[in-house]
């Protein structure tokens, strides 16, 4: 027993070494189970008031491309105005659509909030983007970003009573389901962490006809992401021989580096979805036992 | 000024310029990534205690990994280099002259040899660990190896810019007071 002891004293320093090495190999390694505690909610805090403030200066060096972003957006809303249209034909009529939109929300499927971008990073591997907004105004896991030019950012992979985290684009483990504009073959977009103007989309089979400049947009089977938003515009077209499948090279529609202004898009039936594929699995496990 | 509060201070400048300066300059290539805040590690005085050198490196990258959201990659190499950074010193320095006589490593108290081979070797451990630590996860060996050697060219340019624009005054310590 006493030698123990002795050997604990004598090499106090390299146990200590040890021990803090494997607490941060565990954290490292553990980092899904980990970000869950409210250990890394109270840091989050912390570097998001610290963030909040030094971004109120880095603002002034993007407002001229945020202005053009904001502005492009207000032009496309602007066309979709209803006195844009006149009905010179008089056989015509003006229907008012009796879908209700704000009285109840039982027809909405989306809603955004608005949002701002307080950290942000190009140069990693594995990019996280930082949002002034958290649970407190009801921003939740697996809620879609969208830059201000209408461009997908990701997703929220964690939140704090006011800061969010979101998984970028950029970002080893991102995958986003998404469709190409012209034939609506559905693929999944990645990032090879080479370079942040650039991404990847996988699997569109070679027998799809694929050009370059062709536009990849959110796919409408996504429960996170909401349909026909703008991902990027095809650079590169090449095959693969081993997989007969194309290997894609697009341009990202948002600078990653300079996203300011953000929007957070809630699914409100995603719940209901979620529930009823669940219910759907439990079904057709149920129906296989007897008919064994 | 006081020990701990200077090194408190330098700390929290250190990981402000990493998080705020170094992390957002605008992408260059997929291998560069600037590295400067584990300075702070190879700066602390010769008179600290291993264990106390040991929990600073802790703290100090758990602080930067804060910001990253990568809770324990840079907290591991930093508690890597803590720990090693004794054993280099005493390798590299006569004890009786420069520990006694500097209060912390410097070019000026070690000779501009020995201070590299210091930063470099304790650099090299630093970024062969982290580049290894995110290469599990994801990449090529190539990859890693070249990541490795870029990254460490990268910083020991900046330690040479900071040192030569930065140079800290040290006092000569004499028992005359």
């Amino acid at each position: 027993m006493r030698n123990i002891f002795l050997y604990i004293r004598r090499h106090f320093v390299f146990l200590s070494f040890v021990a803090l090495q494997v607490a941060a190999l565990w954290m490292l390694f553990n980092y899904n189970r980990f970000h869950r505690a409210a250990f890394l909610g109270v840091a989050n805090e912390v570097t998001g008031s610290i963030n909040t403030q030094v971004d109120k200066v880095d603002d002034y060096f993007h407002l001229q491309e945020e202005n053009r972003r904001v502005h492009q957006m207000n032009d496309s809303l602007m066309n979709l105005l209803r006195s844009n249209f006149n009905v010179p034909d008089t056989g015509s009529q003006v229907r008012r659509d009796s879908l209700r939109i704000d009285s109840t929300i039982q027809y909405r499927r989306y809603l955004y909030r608005d949002a701002k971008v307080v950290y942000n990073s190009v140069n990693f591997e594995n990019n996280y983007i930082q949002l002034n907004r958290g649970s407190n105004q009801g921003i939740r896991d697996n809620m879609a970003v969208v830059s201000s030019g209408g461009g997908i950012v990701g997703v929220i992979i964690n939140t704090s009573p006011n800061f969010s985290q979101v998984l970028s684009l950029l970002h080893t483990k991102s995958r986003v389901p998404s469709a190409l504009k012209k034939t609506g073959t559905t693929g999944t977009i990645l990032w090879d962490a080479k370079d942040p103007r650039y991404l990847t989309l996988e699997g569109i089979s070679r027998d799809v006809e694929v050009k370059r400049g062709d536009t990849v947009l959110t796919s409408r089977y996504s429960y996170n992401y909401p349909q026909n938003f703008i991902i990027g515009r095809i650079v590169d077209v090449r095959i693969n021989k081993a997989t007969n499948f194309y290997d894609l090279k697009v341009q990202a529609a948002v600078n990653f580096a300079s996203v300011q202004q953000v929007f957070v898009v809630e699914n409100l039936q995603r719940e209901e979805q979620l529930q009823l594929q669940k219910e759907t699995e439990q079904k057709m496990e149920q129906d296989k036992k007897p008919s064994r | 000024m006081n020990d701990l509060i200077k090194n408190i201070f330098r700390l929290s400048l250190f990981i402000l310029i990493q998080v705020f300066v170094l992390n957002k300059i605008p992408h260059l290539h997929r291998y560069i990534v600037p590295y400067l805040y584990f300075l702070f590690i190879l700066w602390l005085p010769f008179t600290a205690h291993r264990m106390v050198i040991l929990l600073a490196g802790f703290i100090t990258g758990l602080s930067l990994d804060y910001f990253t959201m990568t809770p324990g990659l840079h907290t591991a190499a930093c508690v890597l280099i803590a720990y090693v950074r004794p054993f280099i010193i005493n390798l590299l320095i006569p004890k009786e002259t420069t520990e006694i006589n500097f209060h912390e490593p410097s070019p000026r108290g070690m000779g501009w040899g020995p201070y590299f081979v210091y930063a470099f070797v304790l650099t090299f451990l630093h970024h062969t660990y982290l580049v290894m630590l995110e290469w599990l996860q994801f990449g090529t060996f190539l990859d890693f190896i070249i990541k490795t050697l870029s990254t460490v060219g990268i910083s020991m340019l900046l330690i040479l810019i900071v040192e030569l624009l930065f140079p800290r005054r040290m006092k000569y310590r004499t028992n005359t007071a």
